[in-house]
C-alpha cells in the first residue's frame, strides 16, 4: 500500500434537512496512484470495518464522462488540476501531511441530499424546457449529408456540446451561476443549422427555467471556465447573451 | 426442453423486417394513450425507446439509478458508431455490414437480427444528425468516417473520442423533450428491484427510490428493459461503478431466460491495475491499435529486471523485443480483433514476460509511429537532413493530434508521461455479448417484458466488433421496438390501467422489502466490496480470458462459498429509509453472485472457443492455426438460454439452434 | 415573454448593466477632458475653467444628458444591487474553504463592494462641487461666472480629501478592469479577433483614466 498520510475534513450532514459540519478523518497508507474517489473508497471501507456510517457521494463512470462526481476539494470544484473531473484527481496531486477540505457543491438550486450527493436535476428541467431540437424519431428523415455544416461550425458546436451537466461552473462561481451549463446547448443548438428554426424558443425558455431554479447571475468573472472540467469557453455564453437579445427583441 | 421461438419472419433475408413490419399488429392513436409502458435504463437504448414510444402516444415511465437520465454508461463509449452509408464510396453495404458482424460475432449471432441492425444502421446517423449530435465533418461539411476495429471498410462515424457522449446526449434530449411535454414521467435515483408478473405476463416493478428509501410499486402493460451489461461481476472493468445486472436478473427469476452469459468481451488496450485499492479499469481507445505497436521483452531476464524497476522499456534493444502480434499474425498485426489481440497478451503475460509490477501489462510504442510521422512531416515542411531530435518533435507534434487526449489520460492515471515512454496496457472485461434471451421482436420468454441493448443477447454473437454497441442500442430504441412492442400491446387497448394493489404487487414488494431488512439486520462485519473482490478475482481467473472444465468447475464451488459467506458476513449500515449507498450495492453484489455461477455453468457447458470465450481445450493443436480458438460448429451452433430453476445453481439449458442460410461458416484466420 | 426577456430575466439585468455601465465610461472620458483644465492653475485657466462650467451646467443639450447620466448612475446602482441580492441568495450556505484565488481575479468577484466605494465617492464629490454649484453660494469670478475652480482648489488644499481622491481612483480603477471587457462579453460581443483588442483597450482604460483622475487633486495639492 501507499505511504502518505492525510488528514481529511469532510462535510457531513445527515439529509436535506439536518444543517451538517465538517469532520475530521485522518487517513493513512495512501498511494499516491489511487485516484481521489479510490481514496475515499479506502476511508469509508475502514469506516464500515468500525460501524460507522460511511460518506455518500456520487460517481458513477470514473473516467470524467458522466458527470456524476462533484466534490469542492481544497476549495475548487474537482479539485486542484485542470481539464479533470475529481474521479480523474489522483493522490499524487498531494503531499504526505496535506490537509485536505471537501465539501458538497453549494448552491441553493443543488440542494444536498446527503453529506457530498446534491440534487442536480434542476439541470435536467433546464434541459427539458428547450434543451433540444423537436424532431420526432423518424424512418424516412433527409440524408445526414442533405446538409452540409461547415466544419468550424460542427466543430465549435462539438466544443460546447462536450458539457457533462456535472455542476462545476454553478459550484465555482461566486455567484452560483448556471449560464455556462445553459448556454453550452444553446451554442451547440443554435451553431447547427439544425437548430436553428427553434432558436429563439430554445433559449427564451431555457433561461426562464434557469432563472425559476434559482441559480445566480452571470458576472463574467470567469472562474467557471476555469474550473471546467471539458474547457467550454466563456465564448458560449456570449453567443447567448446574442441569441436571447435577438430573440427578446424579435420574438413576435 | 422447451423449444425456444425466435419468431423470425419468413421470407429472404432482406425482406425479413420490412414484410414483418408491414403485417405485424399496430395500435392506434387513440388507443395508445390508454397503454402505460415502463422503461429501465435510460442509456442509448431506454432513452431512445422511452423518446420514440412517448411521442407515438404511449404513456412512458423512465427509471435509471443515475441521478439524471444523461449519466447512462452509453455516455463513455469513444471510438464511433458503424453505419452502412458508403459514403467513403469503397463498396461498404448493408450486406457487408451484416456479413463483418456475423463473422465478427465468430457465428453466434442470429442471421435475421444482424441483417435488421445493419439495414436500420443508415436511419440512426440519420435521425442523429437530425438531433444535433456534431458528428466530426470533413472541410466540405460533410460527415466525416474512420475505420475501426480493422474491418476493411471507413464505415465508423465518430465525435472526437467521444461518440457515445454525443449520440447519448442525442437520445438525451429527445427524452427531455417528452419530459417537459409530460409524456414521459422521469424516475431518476430510482433502482429497480422486481419485475411484478401477473396471470404470467410482466404488468410492472417495484422500484426504491434511492434518496428516501421508499419502495414503489409501479403498473403498465409492458416493461422494456434497457439495463446494460453486466461487466461488472468480475469486480474491476470498464463498466461504471454503478452498472449491475440486477433489473435483468430479477426479470430472469420471474422467467426470462439468460442466453450465453459466458460470453464476456475483454477489450485489449485498458490501463492495467495499479494496486488493490482499484475500484475501475480505464480503457484506451481501440484507435490507439492504428499507430502503437504491441511488445514484450524477448529474454525473460529482460522482463525481470523491468518488473523489479532496474530497466525501463527504453533500455531493451530493438531485436530483444518481441511484437508479438506482428510475429503471430503477420496480415493484421496489431489489429487483429478485440478477443485475439486480449489472448495473446494473457499468453505473454503468463508466460513470464509481463512488464510491470504485477507482471500483467504489456507495452504500447508509438516510437515507431512518432519517426514515420516526423519523417513525413519534414519532407511536407521541406527539412533537409532532419536531426533526430527535429523528427522526434515533429513526428510527436503529429500524434498528440491524433491522440493528445487519450495520451494526456493516461499520463494523468499512470503519472508517466506516454511520449517518452511506451504505454503499460493490459485487458480487461468491456462488454457482455451474453444477457436475457429475445425473440426476433426483443422480447424474452415472458410475454410483455422486453430487453434492449446490451441487456440483451441478441446480435453480437459471441464477439463484438467496435463501434457497433452504439449501433445497436439506438437501433432496438428509434427503429425495433416502436414496431415490435405495439403488436404485442395490440391486445391490451381494453385492459385498462394496471391495478397495483393486487397480491402480486403485494407479494413482489415484501420480498423486496424482506431483503432490505435482512440486509440492514445481518450482524456481518465486512463491507460488501470484501465479498465483490472475491468474486471478481474467481471469475477473472477461471471465468475471464482463457477458461478450462477444471477451473469452471473450482470456481462454481468457490463462488458458492462466497454467497454463503456474503449471506452470513456482510455489513450494511445506515437505515432503510435513507439515502444509503452501501444498501445499493449490497444489493447488486448479492445478484452478481447468483449470475457469476450461472456464467460459469454456460462456459463449463460450451466445450468449443468462439469469439470472447476461449476453451484450452478446444483449440488447434497442429498446423499453421496452432495454439488458435477452434470452434465446433457441428455441437455447439446454439444459443444456450438458461433457465431459472428456483435457486442459485440450478438452471435448465435451453437451446436455439441457429441456422446460416446466407453466411458460410468458416474459421476466422488473422494470420 | 419577450418583454421580461428584456426587462425582468437574468440575462436582462446583464444588459442593462453593461450598456449603463459602458454610458458612464464614455461619461469618464468627457469628464476627465473638462478636469483636465484644472491643471491650468493660472488666472487664465481659472477663468476659462469657471467658463466651461457654466456652459456644462446651462446648456440644454447638456442639461439633458447629465439626466441620462443621473438615471444611468442610479440604475446601474439598482441594477447592481438587485444582482448582489439574486447573487446571494443563489448560495445560501457558504464554503468553509474556497480558494476564489486559483480561478478569477479578487476584483471581478468583488464588484459589487467596489461599486460600493464609487458610490460613496460620488456622493462626496457631488455634495463637494456639483451641489455648491448649483445650489451654494459661491463667489463670482472677473466674468461674472460662479467660481468654481477657486472652490475646488481650496478643497483640494486638504490632505485627506486628496487621499480620499486617489484611492477612489484606485477602486474606480479595478472596477474598470473588470467592467470594461465584462459589459462587451455580457452584450454577446466575444469573437477571437476582437475580444483580446477589447481586453487591452479595457486595462489601459482601467490604467489610464483613474490615474489622470487622480494626478488633478494631486497636482493641486503640491503646486497650492
Amino acid at each position: 500500500m501507499g505511504n502518505m498520510k492525510l488528514n481529511l475534513k469532510i462535510w457531513r450532514q445527515k439529509g436535506p434537512k439536518d444543517t451538517g459540519a465538517m469532520k475530521t478523518y485522518p487517513v493513512n497508507d495512501v498511494s499516491e496512484d489511487m485516484s481521489f474517489l479510490e481514496m475515499l473508497d479506502v476511508l469509508n471501507d475502514n469506516l464500515v470495518r468500525k460501524n460507522e456510517e460511511p460518506i455518500a457521494f456520487d460517481h458513477d463512470c470514473r473516467e470524467g464522462i458522466c458527470g456524476s462526481c462533484s466534490l469542492f476539494i481544497n476549495g475548487e470544484p474537482h479539485g486542484p488540476g485542470r481539464g479533470i473531473t475529481t474521479c480523474q484527481l489522483h493522490m499524487r496531486k498531494f503531499k504526505d501531511g496535506d490537509t485536505i477540505h471537501v465539501e458538497p457543491w453549494r448552491s441553493a438550486a443543488f440542494p444536498v441530499i446527503k453529506d457530498l450527493a446534491v440534487d442536480r436535476s434542476a439541470f435536467d428541467r433546464i434541459q427539458a424546457a428547450g434543451g433540444f431540437i423537436s424532431v420526432n424519431t423518424n424512418g424516412n428523415l433527409v440524408d445526414g449529408n442533405a446538409l452540409p455544416i461547415p466544419k468550424v461550425d460542427a466543430d465549435t458546436a462539438f466544443d460546447a456540446a462536450t458539457c457533462i451537466g456535472c455542476g462545476a461552473c454553478v459550484a465555482t462561481c461566486p455567484n452560483g451561476s448556471a449560464m455556462l451549463f445553459v448556454s453550452a446547448k444553446v451554442s451547440q443548438l443554435s451553431l447547427l443549422p439544425q437548430g436553428r428554426p427553434e432558436a429563439k424558443e430554445r433559449v427564451l425558455n431555457m433561461v426562464e427555467q434557469m432563472d425559476k431554479e434559482g441559480f445566480g447571475n452571470c458576472s463574467n468573472t470567469g472562474a467557471c471556465e476555469v474550473e471546467c472540467p471539458k474547457g467550454i469557453s466563456l465564448e458560449h455564453i456570449a453567443r447567448m447573451n446574442r441569441e436571447y437579445m435577438v430573440a427578446g427583441v424579435t420574438k413576435k | 426442453m422447451t423449444k425456444l421461438d425466435s419468431k423470425i419472419p419468413e421470407g429472404p433475408l432482406e425482406r425479413k423486417w420490412t414484410d414483418h413490419k408491414d403485417h405485424i399488429r399496430i395500435v392506434a392513436p387513440s388507443n395508445k394513450r390508454r397503454i402505460d409502458v415502463i422503461v429501465v435504463g435510460t442509456g442509448l437504448a431506454g432513452g431512445a425507446a422511452a423518446a420514440s414510444l412517448a411521442e407515438m402516444g404511449y404513456n412512458v415511465k423512465a427509471f435509471c439509478f443515475q441521478d439524471s437520465a444523461r449519466r447512462a454508461h452509453s455516455i463513455a463509449a469513444q471510438g464511433g458508431i458503424n453505419a452502412a452509408k458508403n459514403y467513403q464510396n469503397d463498396g461498404d453495404s448493408t450486406f457487408r455490414l451484416f456479413y463483418d458482424t456475423v463473422k465478427g460475432g465468430d457465428y453466434r449471432s442470429r442471421e435475421a437480427n444482424v441483417y435488421r441492425l445493419a439495414e436500420v444502421s443508415a436511419n440512426i446517423i440519420d435521425q442523429c444528425v437530425a438531433q444535433g449530435v456534431p458528428f466530426a465533418r470533413d472541410y466540405g461539411g460533410l460527415l466525416d468516417n474512420r475505420s475501426f476495429g480493422g474491418v476493411q471498410v471507413s464505415r465508423t462515424f465518430y465525435a472526437r473520442g467521444q461518440t457515445g457522449q454525443q449520440l447519448l446526449l442525442g437520445a438525451y434530449s429527445a427524452l427531455m423533450r417528452q419530459v417537459g411535454k409530460g409524456t414521459v414521467k422521469m424516475y431518476d435515483r430510482h433502482e429497480m428491484l422486481d419485475v411484478v408478473k401477473i396471470d404470467g405476463k410482466a404488468r410492472g416493478i417495484i422500484a426504491r427510490n434511492l434518496i428516501t428509501g421508499e419502495i414503489e410499486r409501479h403498473g403498465a402493460h409492458a416493461v422494456l428493459l434497457c439495463t446494460g451489461g453486466y461487466g461488472n461481476v468480475f469486480f474491476l472493468s470498464t463498466n461504471a461503478m454503478g452498472s449491475n445486472v440486477t433489473a435483468a436478473w430479477k426479470a430472469h427469476k420471474r422467467g426470462a431466460y439468460m442466453a450465453n452469459p459466458c460470453y464476456t468481451q475483454i477489450h485489449p488496450t485498458c490501463i492495467p491495475v495499479s494496486g488493490t485499492h482499484q475500484s475501475k479499469l480505464t480503457l484506451m481507445s481501440e484507435s490507439l491499435r492504428n499507430d502503437g505497436r504491441i511488445w514484450v521483452p524477448k529474454k525473460m531476464e529482460d522482463a525481470q529486471a523491468i518488473r523489479e524497476g532496474k530497466k525501463k522499456g527504453n533500455d531493451i534493444a530493438e531485436a530483444d523485443r518481441d511484437y508479438y502480434l506482428e510475429r503471430r499474425y503477420p496480415a493484421f498485426g496489431n489489429l487483429v480483433p478485440r478477443d485475439v489481440a486480449s489472448r495473446a497478451a494473457k499468453e505473454r503475460c503468463d508466460a513470464g514476460f509481463g512488464v510491470n509490477k504485477t507482471g500483467e501489462a504489456v507495452y504500447l510504442d508509438f516510437t515507431s509511429a512518432i519517426e514515420r510521422y516526423g519523417r513525413t512531416q519534414a519532407n511536407i515542411q521541406h527539412i533537409e537532413n532532419p536531426s533526430a531530435e527535429k523528427i522526434r518533435e515533429l513526428g510527436t507534434a503529429v500524434v498528440s493530434e491524433k491522440y493528445g487526449n487519450l495520451f494526456d489520460m493516461y499520463e494523468n492515471i499512470v503519472g508517466e508521461n506516454p511520449y517518452t515512454h511506451a504505454m503499460k496496457i493490459y485487458p480487461a472485461v468491456h462488454y457482455t455479448m451474453g444477457g436475457l434471451w429475445v425473440d426476433y421482436n426483443l422480447q424474452t420468454t415472458v410475454p410483455g417484458l422486453f430487453t434492449l441493448g446490451e441487456a440483451n443477447f441478441s446480435d453480437h454473437g459471441a464477439n463484438r466488433l467496435g463501434a457497433s454497441a452504439l449501433m445497436q442500442g439506438l437501433a432496438d430504441g428509434y427503429f425495433v421496438i416502436p414496431y415490435t412492442v405495439g403488436d404485442y400491446l395490440a391486445d391490451d387497448i381494453r385492459t385498462g390501467p394496471i391495478d397495483t394493489k393486487r397480491d402480486e404487487f403485494a407479494e413482489a414488494e415484501k420480498a423486496v422489502k424482506d431483503r432490505i431488512d435482512h440486509f440492514l439486520n445481518n450482524k456481518g462485519t465486512k463491507p460488501v466490496d470484501d465479498f465483490h473482490r472475491r468474486l471478481g478475482k474467481v471469475m477473472w481467473d477461471k471465468c475471464g480470458m482463457a477458461r478450462n472444465a477444471e477451473g469452471l468447475k473450482e470456481a462454481i464451488i468457490e463462488i458458492r462459498k462466497i454467497r454463503e459467506d456474503f449471506w452470513k458476513e456482510v455489513r450494511v449500515p445506515g437505515t432503510a429509509n435513507e439515502f444509503n449507498q452501501e444498501l445499493e450495492k449490497a444489493g447488486r453484489v448479492a445478484d452478481f453472485l447468483e449470475l457469476g455461477e450461472l456464467m460459469c455453468m454456460d462456459a463449463l457447458d460450451r466445450n468449443e472457443s468462439c469469439g470472447g470465450h476461449f476453451r484450452e481445450e478446444s483449440q488447434e493443436l497442429e498446423g499453421p492455426q496452432k495454439g488458435e480458438a477452434k470452434r465446433d460448429d457441428d455441437n455447439y451452433a446454439y444459443v444456450a438460454a438458461w433457465e431459472w430453476l428456483g435457486e442459485a445453481g440450478k438452471a435448465q439449458l435451453h437451446k436455439e439452434e441457429l441456422t446460416f442460410d446466407v453466411v458460410k461458416l468458416t474459421q476466422r484466420s488473422y494470420k | 415573454m419577450a418583454r421580461s426577456a428584456l426587462l425582468g430575466s437574468s440575462l436582462a439585468k446583464k444588459y442593462w448593466m453593461a450598456l449603463t455601465g459602458l454610458f458612464l465610461s464614455i461619461f469618464l472620458i468627457a469628464h476627465l477632458a473638462g478636469n483636465l483644465q484644472l491643471l491650468d492653475m493660472s488666472p487664465d485657466g481659472q477663468l476659462k475653467f469657471n467658463e466651461y462650467a457654466k456652459f456644462m451646467t446651462t446648456f440644454p443639450l447638456v442639461k439633458i444628458v447629465s439626466y441620462v447620466l443621473y438615471a444611468s448612475i442610479l440604475f446601474h446602482a439598482f441594477d447592481g444591487i438587485l444582482l448582489a441580492i439574486q447573487n446571494r441568495k443563489a448560495r445560501p450556505v457558504r464554503y468553509v474553504h474556497e480558494k476564489s484565488s486559483a480561478n478569477r481575479t479578487w476584483y471581478s468577484g468583488q464588484m459589487a463592494l467596489l461599486g460600493t466605494l464609487i458610490m460613496v465617492f460620488i456622493v462626496l464629490h457631488m455634495k463637494a462641487f456639483w451641489y455648491e454649484m448649483h445650489w451654494g453660494e459661491l463667489g463670482m469670478d472677473s466674468n461674472g461666472n460662479k467660481d468654481l475652480y477657486t472652490l475646488v482648489a481650496v478643497t483640494f488644499t486638504q490632505l485627506w480629501y486628496v487621499v480620499v481622491y486617489v484611492i477612489s481612483m484606485a477602486v474606480l480603477a479595478f472596477h474598470l478592469l473588470h467592467g470594461f471587457s465584462s459589459a462587451f462579453q455580457s452584450l454577446g460581443a466575444n469573437h477571437p479577433r476582437y475580444t483580446p483588442v477589447i481586453k487591452s483597450v479595457g486595462v489601459f482604460f482601467a490604467v489610464i483614466v483613474p490615474i489622470f483622475f487622480a494626478l488633478i487633486p494631486v497636482w493641486m495639492f503640491i503646486n497650492a
